[in-house]
């Protein structure tokens, strides 16, 4: 599903970001990718979502090579991706359905089928009913979780999370991780870059671990 | 549009029609959010089509001057007809004889003589001086004669050689070739009617960078927008589009307005025009703009706003990446 091999990413000003790094990823595998701050953990993410662009070596992405890909595919692949932030990136001036409809909007969906999916995806994430609230009148969890039916209603291939429980007290992370768990057990790769330690090591799922941009044997 | 056609052919769920209507759909949307959120934010949106009316209105309303102007001179029959003003020594009897002289030349067409007094009768009847006229003693007026060559228009070269014999007789104080002051008119409103069209395109340049400006601002404002729309795989295409209609709606309710504004001024300047023609002897209506003028007006001012929208999301949408 993904495969990163032999990626370097050097910036001008910070220097090396990552160096050399190789994994492997199976379709329908979890993985937690840890590190100290400044580790490479949201570079490394970056550089699947196609916010950045590697230096070196070549990342495999559903076997399309990323290095391949043009300015104009960067849309197309980020469609396969569900992406969750820290910050959640919520716009606040919309409503939890309008938010979490945006994927499907930009796809050009029809309105029912949008209608419809935004309802699953809100009750899979336990929400449901809270489509015509603003997020600013949820708690940090619940739009935590907005953003997460936001990032699966595309019904992607892989999710991606950076730091999805950074703003949550342990036990709301522990719930976020179930969620993320659920998932992965109909078949979607999820990779979760995370430096909450106790609580990864707790679910018993690979980890990967940067140090200094260097992915350490696991 | 491609990609996105075929990212829905992808999917399970619809067929031809129900993709159409949700394309469709996606348009309407971005025409009326659009226009909502003009309404929302409508500080801003009066003053930007304030000055962008008034541009408007500046190159519509020195184009209806000029077609005004044209309609008037158009009017002017454009002859070769020359004017033999007599001295003022010179009686109506020897004006008469020398009348008779001209005639016999072949190259004349046609001749008529005005008396002094019949000049005097029309001068008063158009002039509006007369009553300053009656003041006078004696008539001031020469009398005159009119000659219309038998040649064509086009032979400048015989027209000159009639008009320098004419000089050359004793009894004429000067010949004036009508078509002068004609031809002089014309070309002033060639030199108006090419500096309304560099107006015009000064004017249009102006729309295009006012909306390019307003649009840039907007996208300022709605950069966490255009960002999450990235990051969820939204096209450009996509993210443009709604801008693209607001600088529809800039342009098309700015020309609206611009109309409005030229029809108000002409309505003020309809009776003085009015009383003027009519102390000149003429009927003269004024022109106002043609359903086919206003349909290009608005079109014209709609495709130069989505233009100067369109430079700035080329240019300013690269430059906002999710980092």
């Amino acid at each position: 599903m993904l495969k990163f091999d032999h990626v370097s990413k050097r910036y001008a000003d910070a220097g090396d970001a990552l160096l050399d790094v190789s994994f492997h990823l199976k379709a329908g595998e979890m993985a937690f990718l840890t590190g100290h701050s400044g580790a490479g953990k949201s570079t490394l993410l970056k550089l699947i979502a196609m916010m950045e662009l590697s230096t070196r070596g070549n990342i495999l992405l559903d076997g399309q090579n990323l290095n391949k890909i043009t300015e104009k595919q960067i849309p197309f692949i980020r469609r396969k991706l569900g992406l969750i932030f820290q910050d959640n990136k919520l716009l606040q001036d919309r409503t939890i359905f309008d938010n979490v409809a945006l994927p499907l909007v930009v796809s050009g969906y029809s309105y029912q089928e949008i209608g419809r999916r935004v309802r699953a995806s809100l009750d899979k994430v336990g929400l449901l009913g809270k489509e015509k609230k603003y997020p600013l009148a949820l708690s940090g969890g619940e739009q935590q979780r907005v953003g997460i039916a936001r990032a699966v209603i595309n019904k992607p291939r892989l999710i991606l999370a950076d730091e999805p429980t950074g703003n949550l007290d342990p036990e709301l992370s522990a719930e976020v991780m179930h969620l993320f768990e659920q998932f992965q057990k109909v078949g979607v790769t999820v990779l979760i870059a995370s430096h909450d330690v106790d609580l990864l090591s707790q679910m018993g799922h690979r980890i990967l671990t940067l140090d200094h941009g260097q992915l350490k044997a696991s | 549009m491609k990609h996105n056609s075929r990212q829905i052919k992808n999917k399970d769920n619809n067929g031809f029609s129900e993709q159409l209507k949700a394309y469709l759909l996606l348009h309407a949307h971005a025409l009326f959010s659009s226009l909502g959120r003009m309404v929302r934010n409508s500080f801003t949106s009066i003053m930007t089509i304030i000055v962008m009316a008034i541009a408007i209105s500046l190159a519509s309303g020195f184009y209806l001057l000029v077609v005004n102007m044209q309609q008037l001179t158009g009017e002017l029959e454009a002859t070769n007809q020359i004017s033999l003003f007599l001295k003022t020594n010179v009686s109506d009897n020897a004006g008469e004889k020398l009348a008779e002289e001209i005639r016999k030349n072949n190259a004349i067409d046609k001749v008529v003589l005005i008396t002094k007094e019949q000049a005097l009768t029309e001068f008063k009847q158009y002039s509006g001086f007369g009553d300053v006229l009656d003041i006078l003693e004696n008539n001031p007026l020469p009398t005159v004669i009119q000659v219309l060559p038998s040649n064509t228009l086009n032979d400048m070269q015989g027209i000159e050689n009639l008009m320098k014999q004419f000089n050359q007789l004793e009894k004429v104080d000067f010949a004036q070739l009508d078509m002068k002051w004609v031809q002089r008119l014309q070309s002033m409103m060639d030199i108006m009617q090419k500096a309304v069209f560099v107006l015009t395109i000064l004017l249009g340049f102006a729309v295009v960078v006012i909306t390019g400006n307003t649009i840039r601002l907007e996208l300022q404002n709605r950069q966490d927008e255009v960002l999450v729309a990235k990051l969820v795989g939204a096209t450009h295409a996509f993210i443009q589009r709604p801008f693209l209609y607001t600088g529809f709606w800039l342009g098309f309710i700015s020309g609206l307005v611009a109309w409005v504004l030229v029809s108000f001024i002409l309505l003020i300047l309809q009776s003085p025009i009015e009383k003027l023609s009519i102390l000149y002897d003429a009927s003269f209506d004024l022109s106002y703009f043609s359903f086919v003028e206003v349909l290009s007006l608005l079109i014209l001012s709609s495709i130069l706003s989505v233009v100067g929208a369109w430079v700035v999301l080329h240019y300013q949408l690269q430059k906002i990446k999710p980092k």
